[in-house]
């Protein structure tokens, strides 16, 4: 392609991703958006206008090169490409599905000021799949340190740190208490968004390519503690998220069909419930399905219960599936969901409550749910958050029918990983106390990131902090620092 | 891969496997638990742990095949192995000289008491031990559980072996024949054994631990289906438990919690014969060829 100038450039438009056609795709846990091909990928990337001084770059938590890669993908360059991004960011093709661009290096893009920002994030999975499926990167490993790392937690803050020790030259083993390494990108982020296959394939490439052992079936707390991991190790990361599951303290709470999204997720992703019975976990859906919360892990659980009900229907052979709402307490303005996600929960035929909120769970002669209380909300004064506080309207209570409530409110630090740690100061939040900068805690050799430092937060701002602490690490692990 | 090391058939339906795992071997204490997966295809169960060897790196699990993930373990050898075992889960029991304490074991409860016992019993306790099953086929580890008791009573609900008795006609005996002696009672079984046994010792105010085994996923906090109902708020079974105040627990909560998943257990369990029926059919074929 000729060179275009900048007037031409603005004139292409911003590239739709092919996806799934929402009638056919709430039938199955495949993946909905199928991807740039080349062409789409070239195209969205001749809209780039190679700015001179690149904001874009500022809205990323890994700090890709933003404008180099996607000039690469233009000349059609790709494993330049995959060079530039593998430089910055070892899981490209997880980015580029769970990242909320909209918020981050998209926001910073200056034709979105007028028109549509590039399509960065759709571009970057391209790049990302590419790579998987042509392996033209090598991920080198710098000579051996000798030095030993514990990295707790297989997610991506644990990853991203244990991928980047590894190219350093360091000895790293990943404990994970589950039986597949992940974390939330296995357990909570359904296969139709994030396929595990791209996971799978992501890790075993990096852990084989540096050495890095990844040992399962590890509670940290449990099978071993950290003062254990101590005097093994000549310095740990802890990267173990933020597993606990809130519940709201309301009446009817613990009746049977209230369940985390947590619980529920865990159910149908990591164990494959969907595919009960030829996989062993059952997973309840209802007719009516209730979901109180408006974030990633609300809308995913949303979707999940749309697809089961559309598998039950069709096994019993019935018509229609059922109704899932999200119950939501703030308004459209405030959701935090990724502005995808929450496109594509509409289009699916997710029914979105705002501005109300549950206060009770109705259950039956069995202790089974049969119906939520709820209470209307409306917004008054910005809170410590920044966002308008939502107050409920007295006197308008009404009575849901529902059978079904998942309890999508946020989760925080699991403490079972603390046991044995009493050097490692905690906020009144349970988050771990760490710098920002530098991951460490207050515990000497230990580093803290992702969601058990911050509580729940992104799959992207986990990776920064890993890649930070990794940093931090190794020049203390070279002797370059002291603690 | 974790390897089963020897298998011993109890009853037709109790199994017991002794597994090689050391890394949860030295950790492993009197109450806690695992959880245990099969294959990729299966389901995280958890199971309470009946013994363990330090110096072998070996647990001693048993189970009733009750549903169709121990059904599947039912049939399971020597040189098989499990996907996954992780733990040990939970808090251990906490022991010390008490006193005078009772353990109730029912059924296949009696094996995660046996280690109670013995750490009791090794702490100084007078320890009575009562164990009960529906009838003699399903009673288990008499001889380990007298070996660890100063007292031990066995009761059958048919009379086919010991007393003819639920375990707390006995319980109760103690309690009325020693009033004020009894320190504490640890009661592990069905469900509905540990409802009956919590309601017996109430009136006499002896302080009685159960050890649930709720319905569960991860088995470290994670998903919060095992809580259960309690005085004073709903606890985690697998990280705040799994031994409770037996005098707190809502009982009718629990049960209740339980049987949510009672459509699709049987479900499963008729899969799993059909699929069962087939290859046996199959291999009768071929025999026959």
């Amino acid at each position: 392609m000729a060179e275009l100038t900048k007037k031409e450039r603005m004139k292409i438009a911003r590239q739709d991703m092919p996806v799934q056609e929402p009638e056919d795709r709430v039938q199955n846990f495949s993946e909905v958006a199928l991807g740039f091909t080349m062409e789409l990928a070239r195209t969205e990337a001749e809209r780039c206008l190679q700015c001179k001084e690149p904001h874009c770059m500022e809205g990323c938590p890994v700090e890709v090169t933003i404008p180099e890669f996607i000039e690469a993908v233009r000349e059609g360059d790709m494993a330049k490409a995959v060079r530039l991004m593998k430089a910055k960011n070892n899981l490209p093709a997880i980015c580029g599905r769970v990242c909320p661009q909209e918020v981050q290096c998209e926001s910073r893009c200056i034709l979105g000021k007028k028109g549509q920002a590039v399509a960065i994030g759709r571009i970057e999975r391209f790049v990302g799949d590419f790579e998987l499926a042509n392996k033209t990167f090598d991920v080198s490993r710098a000579p051996s340190t000798g030095k030993k790392v514990a990295v707790v937690g297989s997610g991506p803050a644990g990853l991203t740190c244990a991928v980047d020790l590894g190219r350093m030259g360091h000895d790293v083993t990943i404990f994970e208490s589950l039986h597949t390494p992940g974390g939330v990108l296995v357990y909570g982020i359904p296969e139709f968004r994030l396929p595990k296959s791209v996971i799978r394939a992501e890790i075993e490439t990096a852990a084989k390519a540096l050495g890095i052992q990844i040992l399962s079936d590890y509670v940290i707390g449990r099978t071993l503690t950290i003062d254990e991991l101590m005097s093994k190790f000549d310095a740990i990361f802890l990267g173990t998220g933020a597993g606990l599951p809130m519940f709201m303290n309301i009446p009817g709470i613990n009746l049977n069909g209230v369940m985390s999204a947590n619980e529920f997720l865990t159910r149908v992703n990591l164990m494959r419930g969907y595919q009960f019975p030829e996989f062993d976990t059952p997973v309840m859906v209802g007719k009516r399905v209730a979901v109180v919360g408006a974030g990633n892990v609300a809308m995913d659980s949303a979707r999940c219960s749309l697809r089961l009900q559309s598998l039950r229907s069709k096994e019993n052979g019935s018509e229609k599936g059922g109704e899932v709402h999200i119950v939501y307490r703030r308004s459209s303005e405030e959701v935090p969901a990724r502005l995808e996600e929450v496109h594509h929960a509409k289009e699916e035929g997710v029914i979105f409550d705002f501005l109300t909120n549950p206060v009770e769970i109705l259950g039956d002669d069995k202790g089974a749910v049969r119906g939520m209380v709820c209470i209307k909300m409306e917004l008054g004064e910005p809170d410590q958050s920044g966002r308008r506080r939502p107050i409920p309207i007295k006197g308008s209570e009404f009575e849901m029918k529902v059978d079904q409530v998942i309890m999508a409110l946020g989760t925080s630090p699991n403490p079972l990983v603390f046991v044995n740690a009493d050097g490692l100061e905690r906020s009144r939040h349970g988050t771990v106390v760490a710098n920002n900068d530098t991951g460490r805690t207050t515990m000497k050799g230990v580093w803290a990131g992702g969601d058990v430092v911050t509580g729940a937060a992104t799959v992207i701002s986990a990776m920064g902090a890993g890649k930070r602490a990794a940093a931090d690490m190794d020049k203390y692990l070279s002797g370059e620092i002291s603690w | 891969m974790y390897k089963i090391l020897e298998k011993q058939v109890l009853s037709d339906v109790t199994k017991l496997m002794v597994v090689e795992a050391p890394q949860i071997a030295r950790k492993a204490q009197a109450g806690q638990f695992i959880i245990v997966l099969m294959h990729d295809n299966g389901e995280r169960i958890p199971l309470t742990i009946a013994d363990y060897d330090r110096d072998a790196g070996t647990l001693t699990m048993i189970f009733q095949e009750v549903g169709k993930s121990t059904m599947e373990m039912g049939t399971m050898n020597v040189g098989d192995g499990f996907k996954t075992i992780v733990g040990p889960l939970g808090h251990p029991t906490e022991i010390e000289n008490f006193g005078s304490v009772i353990c109730v074991g029912g059924g296949v409860g009696i094996a995660p008491v046996y280690p109670i016992a013995r750490a009791l019993k090794k702490a100084g306790n007078h320890v009575t031990s009562i164990i009960g099953a529906r009838t003699k086929e399903l009673l288990l580890w008499e001889d380990k559980m007298r070996a660890v008791s100063d007292e031990l009573i066995v009761t059958t609900d048919d009379g086919s072996y010991g007393r003819k008795d639920l375990v707390t006609v006995p319980l109760k005996e103690i309690l009325d024949a020693k009033p004020g002696k009894i320190a504490k009672i640890w009661a592990i079984g069905p469900a509905i054994m540990m409802k009956f046994v919590a309601a017996t010792t109430k009136p006499y105010n002896v302080p009685t631990i159960v050890s649930l085994n709720s319905i569960m996923v991860d088995g470290t906090g994670m998903c919060g289906g095992c809580r259960v109902p309690m005085e004073g708020g709903a606890r985690f079974v697998c990280v705040d438990g799994p031994e409770f105040d037996a005098h707190k627990v809502d009982w009718s909560g629990l049960l209740s919690r339980m049987s949510f998943y009672r459509t699709q257990e049987q479900a499963a369990i008729a899969h799993w014969r059909e699929k069962h029926k087939c290859n046996l059919d199959r291999a009768v074929a071929e025999g026959v060829k």
